[in-house]
């Protein structure tokens, strides 16, 4: 209920939302817990496996049972925390696992099947039948056990990525970081401050307590107010720091539309990456609960998660409180809430020395052992020297002390250091390069203690950065001592939680150890223990001194599991913001794009590249009838290509032959100014990288052209022979792929065609097949490369992109004009494989030089890259998979890519496996199907009728071995 | 991660490319064995080692970098070209 004049919301507006259905008032300011609480709501989930009714159990990111999913269809998320969900008018929130509804959950006989139900019973009882896994038990467990469900649609939400950099970073806005900001702000570093909270202040929001004379929010108000109006200061509130990673790199997940009803314009979360010249965690502590008999009714809950509900917001959770800790702190509780007039039944304290009160009763060196009420809790009882009594309470505070926050410091393996006069862990100075850790994350309790370690973390920052401090005076505050006497578990019959969201209760990891699952990690993974959304946070710590005491280990000895990234969930939405379709993927057009998609071709992707599938004419239907008739058309009168996307790298210097010749197989030092040659090229390892032709345009000036595919990798091949292999090598070059727009011309009026275009006729004396040169047309300067990918009497012509749409409109016109036209993708293969021309589809990076037939291109008279490796035993052997051609011959006429050959006779077996086919296509030309493929002695076999089999499609057929050349073997014609 | 690229300055990981090792090639006569050795070979230290990252997303430079492997420090980077890990010969 919410308590008149407490809490720090002020005068704040009323809020309606909606919880399960109804409708409830809450407060501006609000979280989802603490407006339900405010409305006398304590039960607001189910747990995970026995569907126990559960409350909020913390104020904070922490919490493991307050799961709710809010919003709905598309927007719909899942497992989003009561305790940190802000309200906004018209919330709608549903609570999680249970059917038909919170208050009757039907699975709620899990319970009472606990027995059955303990750690490692998945692994033991559904065992068998084995078949029954997949299809019974894992969907019956699943919907069972579980917490909210996905909206099964795609994520309408929008996210973001964003970077920022600065001198200091500041993770988390308590008095130790706001300390922190402030000490550097005023030293004039770039400064940011970032905190999970939707304000800024950390636990000085949620106590009473003062600073520097004035209440100590106030006093944290005021530092953000003049950090806020300093230029060289970023304040970023619902921020989590969730990683840290190296050279000062942080992962921070700002969110930004969560406490707001959804705008498609604005990002839900943004995602930043924060680089960060040095950096102070200041992130706080986690306090932990107490192990005992149904210590997870709804209605318990930690100390300082009660004196956040009543100091921040006004809402008592209960009417009759109780107390149950084993330090001084949760004393804090007791008399925050008799202050504020809410009756205290008793504190009770395990220690036989705790404080004692004039406000509470205090009842020391007793336990509480356990917790009745089912929904809500009722009563607890006592168990002291003499006996055992219930005291009647709505409401329990527990508090077995606070772990330090030291998680993004183990991010980089570091790991924490335990400490006996705290009874926690604390980070390993200096686990992170640059992280100063700072306040209640370094084991400094007393508010006094924060901000003096928090100016200090700001000062070795600072000296880091080269900056000096301004001095002033640490402010004063409370500054007592922390003094806690260790308390995990009450002995006792039943089960007591340690880890609330995974139902891990004493008694499992009690199992775990018996079972000789002793190691810290293997604990954890028996018994679920610290895994889900909170990844055990306030439990984990709990959990290994249980684990210590069984095995008859320190804590120390035993050692925490690993705390990794990210620190607080973080949707794979974010995470991969501006990733989702195409994202930022460039599209890459080329000049004849718009004039392909005005002819209907449909384009396919090549890379980034976009490309004319075929060119459809009135009265096809299928792609193969276009297909078809693009490739008679080239072989029978002229087609049009553009082939604009192949790499184009513009070579110069006096050492450009020497880095052919390096790069390629095969000698380019010899070739002739004019002339175009064909190359191969090798990777180190001795197999085939790429191929492609070389145009010699002057005596220091080649231009080269890769595979479209290879082109980014051939340049950095290029990059890394003159930079690291032959730096002292007199030659540059740069990529001219999108500078010029280049078309083939290829089919035996391709001349004719050219004659009409060009300011100067060209005949078979000028130019011969392989020449290459600059012509002009209609006044332009182009390039001339007599060269053919098809078989054909063919050229490519290329020109200064700026003409590209026009020139190809050009050529397709007077192709169009000779009988021909334009032809796309599918036409250009089934030319090529006519011709046993290679693509990626043969060179794919496991073929050589050798079984694509072309060792007779690395030369024998000079060196090359990969040539010493290309020659090694086994890489020149007969019996490798080498390069045929095949057709078939039997009643099946099929030839499928990636179908396997198979010697006739043999089944179609691996271990019988005698090759692969890798590219295939109907040849008009011939009238049958053709492919190419790779085969074990391959060439030596030709005429052999051999079994090509494809599993997946159910194909098997006869083919004969053929030579990889189906047309014009000669190759009369492309000398035309 | 942050590489600094003797050219660019210092620069997120993404922007290189990881290519391996920094060996220096063998002359082109070494033989078999002494190409196994640097195509395939890697010592996988436990502490300082010398790679080559290329600044693809920037400005195409091959780079050495000498980093340890245990704390993930970068302790320096110097242009490949100055690297001396060529065969001229």
């Amino acid at each position: 209920m919410r308590i008149a004049g407490q809490g720090r919301l002020g005068d704040a507006k009323s809020v309606s939302f909606r919880f399960d259905g109804r409708q409830y008032q809450g407060l501006e300011g609000d979280t989802l817990a603490s407006a339900l609480l405010a409305n006398d709501i304590q039960m607001m989930g189910r747990s995970f496996k026995y569907h126990r009714p559960r409350g909020a159990l913390t104020a904070g990111s922490e919490e493991p049972n307050a799961l709710v999913t809010i919003k709905a269809g598309d927007a719909r998320e899942p497992n989003m925390r009561a305790t940190v969900q802000e309200i906004y008018e018209g919330l709608e929130a549903v609570s999680q696992n249970r059917f038909p509804s919170l208050g009757l959950d039907l699975l709620s006989v899990n319970d009472l099947a606990a027995p059955f139900f303990g750690a490692g019973f998945y692994y033991k009882t559904f065992m068998w039948p084995k078949s029954f896994w997949e299809k019974v038990y894992e969907p019956m467990i699943r919907r069972a056990a579980g917490l909210g469900a996905l909206s099964d649609s795609a994520d309408a939400d929008l996210y973001e990525k964003a970077y920022a950099f600065c001198d200091l970073l500041v993770i988390g806005a308590g008095p130790a970081g706001l300390m922190a900001a402030l000490t550097a702000a005023r030293a004039g570093a770039d400064v940011i401050l970032a905190d999970e909270d939707a304000v800024m202040g950390g636990r000085l929001l949620a106590e009473v307590e003062d600073i520097d004379g004035q209440p100590g929010h106030d006093w944290a108000a005021g530092v953000v107010a003049e950090l806020e109006a300093m230029e060289n200061v970023r304040l970023m509130t619902r921020s989590s720091v969730v990683g840290a990673y190296d050279q000062g790199t942080y992962a921070v997940l700002e969110k930004v539309g969560h406490h707001k009803a959804r705008r498609r314009d604005v990002p839900l979360e943004c995602f930043w990456r924060i680089v960060a010249k040095q950096a102070v965690l200041a992130a706080g502590a986690i306090e932990r609960p107490v192990a005992f008999r149904n210590n997870d009714r709804p209605g318990i809950m930690t100390a300082g998660a009660v004196r956040a509900y009543l100091n921040r917001w006004g809402v008592a959770p209960g009417k009759c409180m109780t107390v149950f800790a084993n330090n001084d702190d949760a004393h804090r509780t007791a008399r925050d809430l008799v202050q504020a007039g809410v009756h205290v039944a008793a504190l009770i304290d395990s220690r036989h020395d705790g404080p004692t009160s004039d406000l509470f009763p205090v009842i020391r060196g007793a336990q509480v052992c356990n917790a009745s009420g089912r929904k809500r809790l009722e009563s607890i009882t006592l168990r002291t020297a003499g006996g055992e009594e219930k005291i009647q309470t709505d409401c329990l505070a527990m508090s077995g002390g606070w772990n330090p926050s030291v998680h993004l410091t183990c991010h980089q393996n570091g790991r924490p250091v335990w400490r006996d006069d705290i009874a926690g862990f604390v980070p390993l100075p200096g686990a992170v390069t640059g992280l100063h850790v700072a306040g209640a994350c370094n084991g400094a309790f007393s508010t006094a203690n924060c901000l003096r370690e928090g100016m200090e973390a700001a000062k070795t920052a600072l000296d880091a950065l080269g900056r000096k401090p301004r001095s002033f005076d640490l402010p004063t505050a409370e500054d007592g001592t922390y003094r806690i006497s260790p308390l995990w578990a009450v002995p006792g019959k039943g089960r007591a939680w340690l880890d609330f969201q995974n139902d891990v209760t004493v008694k499992d990891v009690k199992q775990a150890a018996v079972e000789n699952f002793r190691s810290v990690e293997h604990m954890k993974r028996y018994t679920t223990q610290g895994m889900a959304t909170d990844q055990g946070k306030n439990s984990n710590v709990a959990a290994l001194a249980v684990l210590a005491d069984v095995t008859g280990r320190g804590i120390s000895e035993t050692g925490t599991t690993t705390f990794r990234p990210p620190y607080s969930p973080v949707a794979i939405a974010a995470m991969g913001a501006g990733g989702a379709e195409k994202g930022f993927a460039p599209e890459r057009f080329t000049t004849s794009h718009r004039a392909s998609v005005e002819r209907g071709a449909p384009m396919i992707e090549a890379g980034l590249w976009y490309r004319p599938s075929y060119f459809p004419k009135p009265g096809e239907t299928t792609w193969r009838q276009s297909c078809d008739r693009e490739v008679n058309m080239v072989r029978q009168s002229v087609g049009i290509c553009d082939v604009s996307t192949l790499g184009k790298i513009d070579i110069q210097g006096p050492d450009a032959d020497k880095l052919l010749d390096f790069a390629y197989t095969n000698m380019f030092s010899t070739l002739k100014v004019g002339k175009v040659r064909y190359g191969l090229m090798l990777r180190e390892d001795g197999y085939v990288m790429d191929d492609g032709t070389t145009a010699r345009m002057g005596e220091n000036h080649f231009v080269m052209t890769t595979t479209t595919a290879a082109a980014g990798q051939v340049m950095q091949h290029l990059e890394f022979i003159t930079q690291v292999l032959r730096p002292e090598w007199d030659v540059r070059f740069t990529s001219v792929t999108e500078q010029w727009a280049q078309f083939a011309v290829a089919g035996p009026q391709s001349r004719d065609l050219l004659n009409g275009l060009l300011d100067e006729p060209i005949d078979g004396e000028s130019w011969p097949f392989m020449s290459c040169g600059a012509v002009t047309l209609m006044g332009v300067q182009g390039r001339l490369f007599r060269i053919s990918f098809s078989g054909e009497h063919a050229y490519e012509l290329a020109v200064p992109a700026r003409y590209g749409d026009a020139l190809f409109r050009e050529l397709v016109a007077r192709a169009e004009a000779l009988g021909g036209g334009p032809y796309g993708m599918e036409a250009l293969n089934v030319l090529r494989i006519e011709k046993g021309l290679i693509t990626h589809s043969e060179i794919h990076g496991r073929t050589t030089a050798f079984d694509i037939g072309m060792q007779g291109m690395v030369s024998k008279k000079k060196h090359c890259l990969g040539k010493p490796m290309s020659e090694r035993e086994g890489l020149m052997e007969a019996d490798r998979e080498r390069m045929v051609g095949l057709k078939p011959i039997g009643p099946v006429q099929e030839i499928v890519a990636g179908a396997h050959l198979f010697t006739k006779g043999d089944p179609a077996e691996r271990v019988y496996d005698q090759g692969y086919v890798t590219s295939v296509g109907f040849s008009p030309t011939l009238g049958h199907m053709i492919g190419l493929g790779f085969l074990k002695n391959g060439p030596e076999r030709m005429g052999e009728q051999i079994r090509l089999v494809d599993h997946l499609r159910g194909i098997d057929a006869v083919c004969e071995v053929v030579d990889p050349v189906f047309f014009d073997v000669d190759g009369g014609r492309v000398r035309g | 991660m942050r590489i600094t690229c003797p050219i660019c300055g210092e620069r997120d990981r993404r922007e290189f490319y990881y290519q391996g090792a920094a060996m220096a090639r063998p002359s082109e006569d070494a033989g078999a064995e002494a190409f196994h050795d640097y195509v395939h070979l890697r010592d996988n230290p436990a502490g300082v080692t010398r790679d080559l990252w290329y600044h693809e997303g920037g400005c195409g430079a091959w780079i050495v970098v000498e980093r340890n492997t245990l704390t993930h420090e970068i302790l320096s980077t110097e242009l490949a070209e100055a690297a001396s890990l060529g065969d001229a010969s």
